[in-house]
């Protein structure tokens, strides 16, 4: 799997002339429900051109994209014909039948418009077409490392004798932020901390949960080291605080989302610190040779409760926007697209680099939000040193247990 | 009526007013801080350095060249589409006080006047109501709605919350018609009036302090309600407070924080004056002089 | 009143929250006493942009041949209730005999989220409603007495903290309790200590909360009383000034006992609304420090892709109990009142 992505994205200089695309759909109902945030916008109004004045088109663009899906998409007629879907939403959308396979609207239109991986194929059926990427990774301080002798860290152990060394500096009281916030933040803290250190989070097969071990307390202990270089206030942090921080200059180190990449190095704010900021690829821990990150796709699925016209037309319309090479070079760093002859901008590295080294994709397993779920709420209390690692484990799968038998996965 | 009882000795003037300003500091001084942030940019406001770039406008200046700007309100206005969110909301929170207002009123009416058991009954099963969470509830309504088709439009979120809020009302309203007098409307009926002409022509006209303070609490529910808006509408007919917390962002991918801030001073600007209009009814005694006990 | 003149008067009201808000209630009921039917699960191969795997899914037919047999899910009983996440009869019994001391007993009781969450909603309740009433009748009287013409910017301003968005106004305010922003520094500034943060520990994040739901919920008892206040009968004080009452007198004998009813009506709703304190949790990202059991709903409903609504439902009827036995003194007091009315 290596060298796919890699070759996907660089070696792909476009060659066709997309003269006949899937674009002009004439008429027909479209409506999709997405994630609410920029890149998702940029691309709505690439399908919406794409959808044409004559189809009626629309879109709801929520945060709670997620809790509406369901219901949204079970309903017959759906109120939706199509949804924005990655690999942490989509199981939600497969454990229950909701979306179709696409595999004969793909041979109609897909043609070598689409590689093959950004075909999402379950049990041999395409379900979803992927056409953007996104993982959490490491950003540094150029001037700060190079001021105190410091090679830019490729392991989470390095991580922290970094952080403690520019401590010791007195250059910063904490310089090491990540979104530790208390909650799904958190949770994937942990996520990408057990997937780095060789963790399988389910037995082999089954639902039943596999983290109380040896690496589960490693991995933990691993996030209590580093919340000790963090701020004090780390369990309050999301993405978006640990980003004021490092614009602020209160950090040297910190490892969150490429897609922040746009924001963090615009034209707003502190220019100095911007100037001074590097990417990096996502460290690994333990020992272990691939990076603690987990990679994300983003990609659309079209309802099965929808008519099969409903269906072409949001599919033709989707399709067009997630082959536009003309949207995705346009807009180049406004995320990582999947797009065939899109020239990747210069902050593409750390996510191609984690793909490469072999980092774990967020599992797309049905009951993998369960235990995101017990995460998020049951390693705080190890965190704020009220319990042992070995109780927080203990309870995370106590709280596991009861949220899966309810749910039948047990 | 200006008689002896609005009369204070001196130190009581003074104690009043130094509790009074102490007060109004700490209730507005949040607010004040926003309304002058929302004129800078985010370095400055969300500042984690230094808190007062927000007050001079440090960076504000070095990116738009004056120490404040009206930016993020042209922006989220605009581009952000704020202007829709609005004219729902007023949509929204004009139908809500009204159909809350009416059914309110005839309802608790009943209730303070009727003497069976039951009313007893009723009031406690509106208690248990409204112990009730709201996410809950909406959770609830999810896959009726869209299996109805009438998810996402602007008249099931105006009954929703209507509903959702009726509890409320009827208590409030409740408590309100017990402090006015039997005896004016047992007149009434006495004098050959239907219950519905003793309400309309004797109760009406005195139950506007309540009927007022009802209005203002459903406005408030209407204006700022998160819960229901955000999962009960579509994108066309969202109101201000789902619009601003849209702006706010995901976890991945950051949010237009300024926009929300100029959102929502704009969207605090129109209760402003509809309280300086109802506050004149709320003052004016139109009971203090009707009702004497 | 008669019961055809009632019916009609009440029906519409009547109507709307049992459609709204009856039926929901006994449907989660109804869900809360179900678990779902059992998922069957298959290894298949599956391929993403980042390559492929042998996972397990959700095989379809199976799992939707019992769910045809059996369309409500398994029936549990009290099942749900009873689990870990809940009331954890089971645990709780464990740690019973396992625990030496008290100390040690409550520590694992209040180590399961529901007790945890339970012991911080009790503490909000207790703590925020008797200020906000005592609070909001001051600022009531207090500008009662005011002059005309400034009634109303003081009103506004009076009330702003409940009517600005909590959604926003906890934003702002998270912000400026930061140790870096305007009051997180002057507090630092008043105790001389540099690295004292509001947000780093739990204790300080609880009093935090709990200032902000006096803060917030005092202008609700400010605007009820004052409204109250306007129907206090003009002539029984005037009587009290002619016998020479003091102000104090005349508060405590004559608008107190006015304002009765009012004020059950503000500690129901202010005990209430307390008790299923959320907004504030979410606003200051306090999920950490402190849980309520609203925001347990939350978390089952809205933090993972699959909804809970069993887990969901049974948390929704603990609370609605819990009201009830909040509001029981209360309301016997109103049954005794209503029935020597009658």
């Amino acid at each position: 799997m290596k060298n796919i992505f890699y070759a996907l994205l660089f070696s792909l200089v476009s060659t066709g002339i997309f003269a006949a695309g899937p674009c002009n759909v004439s008429g027909g109902k479209i409506n999709i429900l997405a994630n609410e945030f920029t890149t998702y916008r940029i691309f709505m109004d690439e399908v919406k051109k794409c959808a044409g004045s004559e189809a009626d088109f629309n879109v709801t663009h929520s945060v709670d994209h997620n809790k509406l899906q369901v219901a949204a998409l079970s309903a017959n007629p759906a109120e939706f014909s199509a949804k924005l879907v990655t690999n942490g939403s989509i199981t939600t959308l497969m454990n229950d039948g909701l979306i179709r396979p696409l595999d004969d609207l793909v041979g109609k239109y897909g043609g070598d418009l689409i590689n093959d991986n950004q075909k999402i194929t379950i049990d041999g059926k395409i379900y979803a077409v992927a056409f953007m990427a996104n993982a959490q990774h490491l950003w540094y301080r150029e001037s700060i490392l190079n001021e105190l002798g410091i090679a830019v860290p490729s392991t989470y152990e390095e991580v922290i004798e970094a952080s403690k060394k520019i401590q010791a500096s007195g250059k910063m009281a904490n310089p090491y932020g990540a979104a530790f916030q208390a909650g799904w933040n958190l949770g994937q803290e942990f996520v990408n901390m057990y997937l780095g250190h060789g963790g399988e989070f389910f037995k082999a097969g089954s639902a039943e949960l596999n983290i109380n071990n040896d690496q589960g307390i490693a991995t933990l202990n691993m996030l209590k080291r580093l919340t000790e270089v963090a701020n004090p206030d780390f369990l309050t942090q999301d993405t978006n605080a640990v980003k004021e921080e490092w614009e602020s200059g209160n950090l040297a180190l910190m490892h969150i989302w490429n897609s922040g990449a746009a924001s963090i190095l615009d034209d707003e704010g502190d220019q100095m610190i911007k100037a001074d900021t590097r990417l990096a690829p996502s460290p690994s821990v333990a020992g272990g040779s691939k990076p603690a990150t987990t990679l994300w796709w983003d990609g659309f699925g079209i309802a099965t409760n929808t008519s099969d016209e409903e269906a072409e037309a949001s599919f033709r319309a989707l399709l067009g926007a997630a082959t536009s090479t003309e949207m995705a070079n346009n807009n180049p760093n406004a995320t990582i697209w999947l797009i065939k002859g899109y020239s990747p901008g210069d902050t593409a590295g750390p996510v191609v680099d984690a793909a490469n080294r072999g980092a774990t994709p967020y599992p797309s397993l049905p009951h993998m939000s369960l235990l995101h779920g017990a995460l998020s709420t049951e390693i705080v209390e190890f965190l704020q040193g009220n319990e042992s690692a070995q109780k927080a484990l203990d309870d995370v799968e106590a709280a596991y247990i009861a949220k899966a038998e309810e749910q039948g996965f047990l | 009526m200006e008689s002896k009882i609005n009369k204070y000795s001196k130190q009581l003037i003074i104690l009043n007013s130094i509790f009074i300003i102490f007060w109004l500091v700490i209730s507005v001084f949040p607010f004040i801080w926003t309304f002058w942030g929302s004129f800078k940019v985010k370095a400055d406001f969300f500042s984690r350095a230094d808190w007062m770039y927000a007050v001079n406008g440090f960076h504000t200046f070095i990116e738009t060249g004056s120490t404040s700007t009206l930016i993020a309100y042209i922006d989220s206005w605009t581009e952000g589409e704020f202007w829709r969110a609005a004219k729902n909301t007023i949509i929204i929170t004009v139908s809500v006080v009204t159909i809350s207002l009416f059914l309110g009123t005839l309802g608790a009416y009943a209730l303070s006047r009727s003497t069976y058991k039951y009313t007893f009954w009723i009031l406690i099963a509106a208690l248990i109501f409204r112990a009730m969470p709201h996410i809950t509830l909406v959770s609830g309504y999810l896959f009726p709605f869209f299996q109805l088709n009438i998810w996402g439009i602007l008249p099931t979120t105006i009954i929703v919350l209507v509903a959702i809020n009726q509890p409320f009302t009827l208590w409030l309203l409740y408590s309100f018609f017990k402090t006015v007098p039997k005896e004016l409307d047992e007149s009434a009926l006495i004098d050959g009036c239907s219950y519905f002409q003793a309400f309309r022509y004797v109760i009406m006209p005195v139950m506007w302090p309540g009927v007022i303070t009802a209005g203002l609490f459903s406005l408030m529910l209407a204006y700022n309600d998160f819960t229901v808006t955000s999962l009960l509408l579509n994108q066309q007919n969202y109101t201000m407070v789902p619009k601003i917390n849209a702006y706010l962002g995901t976890v991945e991918y950051g949010g237009n924080y300024m926009w929300a801030v100029a959102c929502v001073v704009s969207a605090t600007a129109p209760l402003f004056m509809i309280i300086m209009f109802f506050q004149r009814q709320l003052i004016s005694g139109l009971t203090t002089g009707a009702v004497k006990g | 009143m008669p019961h055809k003149t009632f019916f009609w008067f009440f029906f519409p009201s009547g109507l709307a929250m049992l459609l709204f808000i009856g039926l929901p209630i006994i449907s989660s009921f109804f869900q809360s006493l179900h678990i779902e039917n059992e998922q069957i699960l298959m290894e298949v191969e599956n391929c993403d942009v980042f390559g492929c795997k042998t996972e397990v899914r959700v095989d379809l037919d199976a799992t939707k041949k019992i769910e045809e047999e059996n369309p409500l899910g398994r029936f549990n009983g009290f099942g749900t209730y009873s689990d870990r996440n809940h009331l954890a009869f089971d645990e709780i019994n464990d740690a019973w005999k396992v625990s030496s001391s008290y100390n040690e007993f409550f520590d694992i009781v209040l180590n399961l989220p529901f007790y945890k969450a339970l012991l911080f909603t009790i503490t909000f309740c207790f703590t925020v409603t008797p200020p906000v009433i005592v609070l909001g009748f001051i600022v009531a009287l207090s500008i009662n007495t005011i002059s005309k013409s400034i009634k109303g910017p003081t009103i506004f301003g009076t009330i702003l903290p409940m009517i600005v968005t909590p959604l926003i106004g906890s934003l702002v305010l998270f912000w400026m309790i930061d140790a870096k922003g305007i009051l997180g520094a002057t507090i630092q500034n008043i105790f001389e200590d540099p690295n004292l943060s509001l947000k780093s520990s739990s204790e300080l994040t609880w009093i935090t909360l709990i200032i902000y739901g006096i803060w917030h919920n005092t202008p609700f008892a400010f605007v009820v009383f004052y409204a109250a206040l306007q129907t206090v009968p003009l002539d029984p004080l005037e009587a009290a000034i002619i016998d020479g009452a003091s102000r104090y007198q005349r508060v405590r004998y004559i608008v107190i006992p006015h304002l009765y009813p009012v004020a059950t009506f503000i500690m129901l709703i202010c005990l209430m609304d307390n008790f299923r304190v959320f907004e504030p949790i979410i606003g200051f990202k306090a999920e950490g420090a402190a849980q309520s059991l609203s925001w347990l709903i939350y978390s089952d409903l809205r933090n993972e892709s699959i909804m809970l609504f069993g887990s969901a439902g049974a948390t929704s009827m603990l609370t609605i109990i819990g009201v009830g036995l909040l509001l029981t003194p209360v309301l016997i007091r109103t049954w005794k009142e209503f029935k020597t009315e009658r």
